[in-house]
């Protein structure tokens, strides 16, 4: 999963396959792609006739054809499009072949050299093909007639209407929709109900109500807070979380845009900071969490050894194994500090997961369909209860359905925050700064230095990535 | 035939078969070598096959870049100290396996049960680094259910509210790596010189002993010196795995490609491998990547030099 795996870094392998495959291949391999590329229009007849558009099928889908799927099998695995393609199937009449992979590049990149890739990929995981790299060689389908198309569950509508923000945003390449991120993710604290409730604690909505209940898990002989010390980009999710709503959105563009006073004469900053702080002063965090990875403080925190976790809603799928029966995982949204110009219910949200279809897939057809298939609410239903995740159709759960209790309090977080979500887009822009942020927090988190110091290293990052030549392009308003 | 075209027969003969290992290795040994040294003059991303020239521009951000400087810092530490460490264990234990015990008989032998040792101390050996790195996470595990925690706090030495972070702990991380390669490598080098050892003549021994020498004697006046070959190439061995380091650093430690805690346990290969594909600065990477194999050429030499003494025939 690729949100999931954030941490985890790339092997020495990828690096001898990446190097050789640009140092070396790249040459050959350009003569060999344009020669498919001029090769590729006698090929384009070998696939099913087509069927006549009509409304109900926007694409021309030929009865029994053939679709070629292949997704990434990773933290959502693929039992989910096991059950699409099965009922892809039984409409369509189609015979479909599936494919669940981690080791997509592998799989995938001699297909695309030869020009017979599949028709609908998963492309996610440590081993994906790059987006970018995928796009710049003109092998991404545009996916915009899908988004113009009806929606199956309300003919009325387009498809693009259903979707959630930043859907549609984060899947252009150079201006062009091509990819398909179909995850939705909420970001917070995620606490055990049985827990709570045998306590008799409240769920807390101020973060002194937040430090109190620490103090009480504190006295009963558990952590108060648990975060994946070893990756640090999980107590950033508390502290920039803690930032956007005491700030308001201004402050999220500030530090996104890089603007000179993003952390630095920030008070909304510099109370974040403090406020996690207080959380190590106090001794609130779980001992030890500082070195833990993110699998070993998740697990020790479903055994009832820390009350709070920070993470996206890819947790409870993750934690499946791990997790008692009665654990009755719930999702927090980040509680408020004084004066914070965001609602409580505020939350931070992202898409991930990217879906594609290759220009030169067989069964483009049938594969737009499946895409537009996705973005109903009977598959998205599908998904949410196979891999316990949220889609980006928007109310894309039927209600009627039960969900795991983790993912069923992200579906209510989410209809409580309506139109007040937001979300950072500095991680995938500046990578260096973000490693930096990573380090001092981690630092923070282990009282070596102060808010002070952290607000200071966290300004030196972005005036860094202030020299990006990037940073002209990468402007949010 | 006359001399000239026979000697040229013989010559082209010996090409003919020179000429494809030649080829195969200028390809794939070579060539990479001097395209990396090529991109290292620019600002390859990585993600593009464009790029600018830059001149020496990343060799001049290199001199500036103090992560980098101290990678090259923490390398030279671990340098002077795996070959050290290692090889100085490696030699005692070889040494107690093969000739340290005295025998009822006079003979030389080893401590009793030397043959058992011998393959206990060579399992390290056979688990991968990946395996170790599993290994040695749950030993120095930040919280009680670490092994050395747990054991320090069941011995009551450490609160429990407060357990050491090992790999967290900018003073010990470097330490803690160390240990993990010395306990990997003294079983293989001791494995080295055993083998060596067993070919020094028994009667060198013997003589020594009849002489009176103890074992500290016998040790640094027959065994070191006879021994010295194997020594030297093992510290060549260890000081190019002392400046590589980057399986251990990537997965024990906090990062990206590991360093942390804040560039505490930064190698070069790990900073090198972060400007590669994390931050999309290849060319900068590049110019990481010849430093290093300078350094390492140097550090070979240098040791091999440093090292030389008269061969001592038997």
């Amino acid at each position: 999963m690729s949100m999931g795996s954030i941490g985890e870094g790339l092997g020495r392998r990828d690096l001898i396959k990446r190097s050789a495959a640009l140092g070396l291949i790249t040459v050959p391999t350009m003569s060999f792609l344009s020669a498919c590329a001029s090769g590729g229009a006698e090929n384009s007849t070998k696939g099913p006739a087509k069927a006549p558009v009509t409304k109900e099928n926007p694409f021309g889908v030929a009865k029994g054809g053939k679709l070629d799927v292949v997704v990434f099998k990773g933290g959502f695995g693929d039992d989910y499009a096991k059950a699409w393609e099965a009922a892809f199937d039984k409409k369509w009449g189609t015979t479909s072949s599936h494919l669940g992979t981690q080791e997509i590049t592998a799989k995938l990149q001699p297909r695309f050299n030869a020009g017979n890739p599949p028709d609908v990929i998963d492309d996610s995981g440590a081993q994906q093909i790059k987006l970018d790299v995928l796009a710049k060689g003109d092998q991404l389908a545009d996916l915009t007639a899908v988004l113009d198309a009806p929606s199956l569950d309300d003919p009325s509508k387009k498809v693009r209407d259903t979707l959630v923000d930043g859907a549609y945003e984060q899947g252009l390449q150079g201006g062009k929709f091509v990819v398909l991120k179909y995850v939705y993710a909420v970001f917070g604290f995620w606490y055990s109900g049985k827990l709570f409730k045998e306590k008799g604690w409240a769920p807390p909505k101020t973060w002194d109500e937040f430090l109190a209940v620490c103090t009480k898990a504190k006295e009963a002989g558990i952590g108060g807070l648990a975060h994946q010390g070893k990756f640090p980009y999980y107590i950033n999710v508390v502290i920039m979380d803690l930032i956007a709503k005491k700030g308001g959105l201004d402050a999220v563009k500030a530090i996104d845009n890089l603007e000179p006073n993003a952390f630095e004469g920030s008070a909304a900053a510099l109370a974040a900071v403090e406020a996690v702080y207080e959380v190590v002063e106090k001794g609130l965090l779980m001992p030890g969490t500082n070195g833990l990875t993110h699998t070993e403080s998740q697990t020790a925190w479903n055994q009832y050894k820390a009350a709070f976790i920070p993470s996206g809603s890819w947790l409870e799928n993750e934690q499946l194994k791990q997790t008692p029966e009665d654990f009755d995982m719930k999702f927090l949204p980040m509680p408020l500090l004084a004066d914070s110009k965001m609602p409580l219910e505020a939350i931070r949200a992202g898409v991930d997961e990217p879906f594609i279809v290759p220009e030169k897939a067989a069964n483009k057809a049938a594969a737009l369909e499946f895409l537009r298939s996705m973005l109903s609410r009977e598959w998205s239903t599908i998904f949410a209860q196979q891999a316990n995740s949220l889609t980006v159709v928007k109310d894309g759960v039927d209600p009627g359905v039960k969900l795991r209790p983790g993912t069923q309090s992200a579906v209510e977080a989410l209809k409580a925050a309506g139109g007040n979500t937001f979300s950072y887009r500095y991680p995938d822009w500046y990578s260096e700064m973000d490693t930096e942020i990573q380090n001092a927090s981690n630092e923070l988190m282990a009282q070596r230095i102060q808010p002070k110091e952290w607000i200071k290293r966290a300004q030196a990052a972005v005036n860094k990535a202030a020299q990006d030549p990037n940073a002209k392009n990468n402007k949010r308003s | 035939m006359s001399h000239v075209a026979q000697g040229r027969g013989k010559y082209g003969f010996i090409a003919g078969f020179l000429f494809a290992p030649l080829a195969l290795y200028l390809t794939f040994v070579i060539w990479p070598y001097v395209q990396t040294f090529g991109y290292s003059f620019t600002n390859w991303t990585g993600q593009s096959p464009t790029f600018d020239f830059v001149g020496t521009d990343n060799y001049a951000a290199l001199l500036k870049d103090e992560v980098f400087r101290g990678a090259l810092w923490h390398n030279l530490l671990l340098l002077v100290f795996v070959p050290l460490v290692t090889i100085l264990l490696a030699l005692f234990f070889a040494f107690m396996v093969n000739a340290g015990g005295r025998g009822g008989a006079g003979g030389v032998q080893g401590v009793g049960g030397s043959r058992f040792y011998k393959v206990v101390y060579f399992f390290p050996q056979v688990l991968s680094l990946a395996i170790l790195s599993v290994l040695f996470g749950a030993i120095y595990r930040s919280d009680e259910g670490g092994l050395l925690n747990g054991f320090l706090t069941k011995l009551g030495l450490i609160d429990a509210n407060h357990p050491v972070e090992w790999l967290n702990e900018p003073n010990l991380v470097l330490w803690c790596l160390l240990l993990v390669v010395v306990w990997h490598g003294v079983g293989f080098y001791l494995v080295l010189f055993s083998a060596a050892m067993q070919s020094i003549p028994k009667d060198i021994y013997e003589a020594a002993l009849l002489d009176g020498a103890g074992r500290a004697q016998t040790f640094f006046k027959v065994t070191l010196p006879l021994l010295w070959d194997s020594v030297q190439t093992s510290a060549v061995y260890l000081g190019i795995a002392a400046m590589d380091m980057f399986v251990l650093v990537s997965t024990m430690t906090s990062g990206q490609f590991g360093g942390g805690p804040d560039h505490h346990s930064e190698v070069m290969s790990t900073v090198l491998m972060r400007n590669f594909l994390y931050f999309g600065k290849s060319g900068y990477a590049c110019a990481m990547g010849v430093v290093m194999l300078a350094l390492t050429m140097i550090l070979s030499v240098i040791t091999l030099r440093a090292t030389r003494r008269e061969r001592i025939e038997f």
